[in-house]
């Protein structure tokens, strides 16, 4: 077990409130993965390329690029549901790739998934209190009373306000932004170091899309929380992520700070990726400066 | 003549008895030979029942309470069965998001062509193998897609191509009216830009008229002429698309129009929506925006607005229209 997690009190680890001192760096040393596909020609695909990067503690870094890139089966193997074929995933002192049952489950304590599909990852039959109560028993060892005061905790730190009304509803009774922040409130369980957001807003509404992207920037600042957020869509990028890697085919093409990537791409696929963002402005080759512009309230 | 007019058009969903939704409300719309029109909305506001409604593609618990919809001519609001199966022959098809998802898993792409040509044969049309296999390699290729694709099932294409075939296969009939509801939501930025391309591109080749549901303004305003923006079961406002991007407009397009931003910018802002939308099953006093509106005053709070002139579209809502009467004034004063 890490020492740094567990927290019976189920409050925030001091070192979470000072700054990111506790969480430990996440690095990816050049990492394949091939997979052998079924059939009679043997092919092999070969979905992550030689990628190396690393997370630094309480830093946001994006993984960007269209379907079929591999940057989800980046974050498949950073949170041990897959294995490299070759290359190390560290995360600290923890070897991600060589970890199972025991292991894993002290691993998924401190690194936390958010999923694309907020319709399909709660369970219908089960109220939200339940759903982001079970990982503070599971994890942090709460009894119920203690689980469910931590649900109200949570639930307000997503912005699901009144916490009571929202903790006995059922999923169906959400709307779809509702929902992420209930899967962030549960990713937020079992006090993760490292949160791994897998397209979290794109089945969301564009008008739900800023909450849930300023909650997850928002939860960085205050936890020290480190950010891997994984997406096709460059302007959500830039709102939550310091640095981005561009991925093409299983390869980083392009990575650096993400303000300088997307202002000088050098790499054909970036500008293409930036071409396909819909932006009703682009006729105009930018936002006009007149009345358009809705004040943020 | 316009191809389609609707008037007075209600849908109510009845999930349980005594509970009733009113979905859309009292929408009246006019869509001219070959024109593209956008039909935005948050989820939930009413706008792919809208498109099922005009469609006749409305399953209980919805149900279409009132209105007509004149389709060519005809009322098909009051059609059934298979006058309603002839008005739909050459009349009317429907892209749905999921759409690609509905192919048969065992049956290969050729198959889904025979399936509706052979369903929608008239006399004289050619319906052997041969036949069926040239109309679907030409419906192919309009969709930019290998002939090559005939001969295989669903599960071996991905999921842009799978929409390309559903997209080629509401053209197999000819229709004058295609309704696209969130025909790329579900698809990656850069398929998503390659199907619209080719959508716009056949639109304007074919000149069908078309109506694009979706929830992303910035996809409807890089392919359509007019943008139809829908809130809690109303048309709110009527714009040509070009003019989106300036001037006044209802207060929720500009609140929609705020959730962009070029992620290129120096500062980039993002703005949301706070709040949610009413509830349909509640009678509505006022303007249903009103809660969430930033400019709400008194008479918003007592009058639901009907749309008025807004140059050179329409919108619904007080502040807005009494701005535009206003500089009107002024204009003729000058």
């Amino acid at each position: 077990m890490p020492g740094n997690g567990v927290h019976p009190t189920g409050q925030p680890a001091p070192q979470n409130e000072g700054g990111p001192a506790g969480v430990p760096p996440l690095t990816v040393s050049g990492v394949s993965k091939v997979y052998h596909v079924r059939g009679r020609d043997r092919r092999t695909v070969t979905a992550v390329d030689d990628v190396s990067f690393g997370v630094a503690p309480g830093a946001a870094v994006g993984l960007v690029g269209a379907s079929g890139s591999g940057k989800s089966t980046l974050a498949k193997m950073i949170t041990g549901s897959e294995r490299p074929t070759s290359g190390e995933i560290m995360f600290g002192d923890v070897s991600v790739g060589r970890l199972h049952a025991g292991g894993l489950r002290s691993l998924h304590h401190r690194v936390q998934m958010v999923f694309q599909d907020p319709y399909g990852a709660l369970n219908p039959l089960h109220t939200v209190e339940y759903a982001v109560m079970r990982p503070c028993q599971n994890y942090l060892g709460m009894s119920a009373k203690q689980a469910r005061e931590r649900v109200a905790e949570l639930l307000e730190t997503v912005g699901l306000v009144p916490a009571s009304q929202f903790a006995a509803k059922l999923p169906h009774q959400l709307s779809g932004g509702q929902r992420q922040r209930v899967l962030i409130a549960r990713a937020l369980g079992s006090d993760p170091e490292l949160i791994v957001a897998d397209e979290p807003v794109s089945m969301l509404d564009v008008s739900l899309r800023a909450g849930v992207l300023k909650l997850l920037a928002e939860l960085r600042r205050t936890r020290g929380l480190s950010l891997l957020y994984i997406t096709h869509d460059l302007l959500s990028a830039r709102l939550v992520t310091d640095e981005i890697l561009v991925l093409n085919q299983g390869r980083v093409v392009e990575r650096g700070q993400t303000k300088h990537v997307l202002q000088h791409p050098t790499h054909k696929y970036t500008v293409q990726l930036l071409d396909a963002v819909a932006n009703p402005f682009a006729a105009d080759g930018g936002r006009p400066d007149g009345s358009t512009q809705q004040p943020a309230r | 003549m316009a191809l389609l007019e609707a008037r007075g058009v209600n849908v109510v969903y009845e999930p349980t008895r005594g509970t009733r939704i009113w979905s859309v409300r009292d929408v009246d719309l006019t869509l001219e030979q070959g024109e593209f029109v956008g039909l935005v909305g948050e989820s939930g506001c009413g706008k792919s029942t809208l498109g099922f409604a005009l469609t006749r593609m409305l399953r209980p618990p919805a149900r279409l309470t009132g209105g007509t919809i004149r389709f060519d001519g005809t009322d098909i609001a009051g059609l059934d069965g298979e006058q309603l199966r002839r008005a739909r022959r050459n009349g009317f098809a429907l892209v749905l998001q999921a759409g690609m998802n509905a192919l048969n898993p065992v049956r290969t792409i050729e198959h889904h062509f025979g399936d509706i040509l052979k369903a929608h044969a008239r006399p004289g049309d050619d319906v052997s193998s041969g036949g069926i296999r040239r109309r679907g390699t030409e419906l192919l290729e309009a969709v930019r897609l290998d002939p090559a694709v005939l001969g295989r099932f669903p599960h071996e294409l991905s999921g842009g191509m799978r929409q390309r075939v559903a997209i080629a296969l509401a053209l197999s009939l000819q229709p004058q009216l295609i309704v696209f509801d969130e025909p790329t939501t579900a698809l990656d930025v850069i398929v998503q830009q390659a199907v619209m391309d080719t959508i716009k591109d056949l639109q304007r080749q074919r000149g069908f008229t078309a109506i694009l549901i979706s929830h992303d303004l910035g996809v409807v305003l890089e392919s359509t002429d007019r943008v139809l923006v829908m809130y809690a079961g109303r048309i709110v406002e009527d714009q040509p698309s070009r003019v989106m991007a300036h001037g006044l407009h209802h207060p929720y397009t500009e609140a929609l129009l705020g959730c962009y931003d070029d992620p290129r910018a120096e500062q980039v802002h993002l703005g949301g929506i706070p709040g949610t939308p009413p509830d349909l099953s509640l009678p509505n006093t006022g303007c249903s925006y009103e809660p969430r509106c930033p400019l709400a005053e008194e008479i918003c709070r007592q009058q639901d607005p009907p749309l008025f002139p807004l140059a050179p579209g329409r919108a619904a809502c007080h502040v807005r229209a009494r701005a535009a009467h206003v500089e009107e004034e002024a204009g003729r004063a000058r």
